[in-house]
């Protein structure tokens, strides 16, 4: 492993379709700041049309399809930078099945799962068992510890994403943004011990002690650097690491070694 | 010499914070370059009397007092306000802190606006919290709303002499306060960049662009939060030297001599 590699494992892009003028400015953005970060891939996914047609959080077929579509496109026209998670809803089992075949064959490296339907419903099953077949991890969008529902989204929180990580014991899943806004702790309880859990690190959230706690609570081999929306908080965390002085494999890791190994083998390599 | 408007001291009374101390104080600051900062007491937002938080405060920086300011807590609710308020100034503090959310105050009413206009008479500035956690981090038992931005406009419009600094403000907020009041208004408003957030949206630019570099402070929000934040931020804005120096520090030097 180098110490020069970085890979952002929660990325995001838009399309002209997201209902932002400025979309591709956005892109361009994300792209500009990785560079200045070190940033060597972005692992990203489209979130349908981001509301503009369906709902962020239930994006509909249609929307989904385009999403892929556009995330394919830009991995083609970055390669080696800029790789897919294929995005689905479980609430049309028959689409995502359909959609991870082809965006699978295509070239897609994961799945995201963000807040259609929570974590533990039996409909996502089929979705952790194909990821299972193929190798590809999870990344699933977790609200730190959620004391009731919020609206635009039915968002999983930590214990739900345990119970179906037990019954997929061989899927891989990454919890989305432990520094997203919630309750971090609850979760690091909840998953401390799943081996099958690896903690994203992104999210706006900077709170003095979160590291600590997430490598105390998981360990470096289970904490994959990431960005999310704010690449500001992940180039603060990541520096907060470098100064706790971990021994440099394990900050390796964390950086990009545990991502290449969640990922399908191979697909970061020149 | 970089000035961190915006750090604590003491516990926080909603979850542990590993290190609270002036001396981790001191040490992340040194880590970070930060020169000096202006030191709160942070659970006396949630105290019915926070004298004895500010006689905590004062006493604790004393020894590092050529870098850590004091800006001890005012309850204006509290009969004998005025007093603790001359305490601060005869501390050299550079601002006193005011949580009208916390302490049941109207935030835009009279009690509040007469303690800001008190402040500026004494050559104090205020400083307003919009918040110190996101509404989905908060304890159940935290339910206190964040500032309102008309609480800002309130008092930058009460007197000339009134002075504020307002910490954890996110972009909305900032523009609506400054776009709201005249411009000789907006200057009396300094507000720190923690809740700003920079790529791919680049909010912290942007503002840098609409209402200008000397409208920002540089604040950390420590111990709460790793200082690492706010360099991070500073450096993937693309800002010219001069406004980066103009927010570590030039601004809030500037606007004291005021």
């Amino acid at each position: 492993m180098s110490h020069a590699e970085l890979i952002d494992a929660h990325a995001h892009f838009y399309t002209e379709e997201s209902g932002r003028t400025d979309w591709q400015a956005v892109n361009d953005a994300r792209l500009e700041a990785g560079t200045l970060m070190g940033v060597t891939a972005h692992v990203a996914s489209i979130l349908g049309t981001w509301g503009n047609s369906s709902p962020t959080y239930f994006p509909s077929p249609d929307d989904i399809t385009h999403g892929n579509e556009a995330m394919l496109g830009l991995a083609r026209a970055h390669p080696g930078l800029i790789f897919g998670y294929c995005v689905v809803n479980p609430n049309y089992p028959d689409h995502a099945l359909k959609e991870l075949e082809r965006r699978f064959e295509a070239g897609m490296v994961g799945i995201k799962l963000a807040a259609s339907r929570r974590a533990n419903d039996a409909l996502v099953d089929p979705i952790a068992a194909f990821a299972a077949e193929h190798g590809l991890p999870i990344l699933h969008h977790v609200w730190q510890h959620r004391r009731r529902e919020w609206p635009g989204q039915e968002a999983s929180d930590a214990i739900e994403l345990v119970e179906l990580a037990q019954r997929h014991p061989d899927t891989k899943f990454l919890l989305a943004h432990i520094a997203g806004g919630g309750d971090w702790a609850h979760s690091l309880r909840a998953v401390c011990n799943i081996p099958n859990v690896w903690i994203d690190l992104s999210g706006s959230g900077v709170d003095s002690g979160m590291l600590e706690a997430v490598l105390e609570a998981v360990g470096p081999r289970r904490m994959v650097w990431a960005c999310d929306v704010t690449m500001d908080t992940g180039l603060a965390k990541l520096r907060y690491l470098e100064s706790l002085e971990l021994d440099s494999t394990d900050l390796d890791r964390i950086r990009s070694g545990n991502a290449k190994d969640l990922f399908p083998a191979g697909v970061f390599e020149p | 010499m970089i000035v961190d408007v915006a750090a604590f001291i003491g516990a926080y009374p909603y979850t542990h914070l590993p290190e609270s101390s002036p001396e981790y104080l001191l040490a992340q600051m040194d880590r970070m370059g930060i020169g000096e900062a202006w030191v709160g007491h942070l659970p006396s937002f949630l105290y019915r009397d926070p004298a004895p938080g500010t006689a905590h405060l004062l006493e604790s920086l004393e020894p590092a007092g050529d870098r850590l300011r004091p800006v001890p807590t005012i309850h204006p609710g509290l009969p004998g306000w005025r007093r603790d308020m001359e305490k601060a100034k005869d501390a050299a503090a550079p601002a006193i802190r005011i949580y009208p959310m916390h302490q049941e105050l109207s935030p835009d009413g009279e009690a509040v606006k007469e303690s800001a206009i008190a402040a500026g008479a004494l050559g104090l500035a205020v400083v307003l919290t919009v918040r110190f956690e996101d509404v989905r981090q908060r304890h159940p038992l935290d339910a206190a709303p964040d500032l309102p931005p008309s609480a800002v406009r309130a008092l930058a419009r009460a007197d000339q002499r009134v002075r504020i600094l307002v910490t954890h403000a996110g972009r909305a907020f900032v523009e609506e306060v400054h776009f709201g009041l005249t411009a000789q208004e907006a200057r009396r408003v300094l507000w720190d960049v923690s809740w700003l957030w920079g790529p791919p949206e680049n909010e912290l630019r942007k503002l840098v662009t609409t209402i200008g570099a000397e409208r920002f402070a540089f604040g950390t929000g420590m111990p709460l939060r790793i200082p690492d934040a706010v360099p991070a931020k500073l450096d993937l804005a693309g800002l010219s030297r001069g406004d980066r120096a103009a927010i570590e520090s030039e601004n809030v030097n500037r606007w004291l001599q005021w």
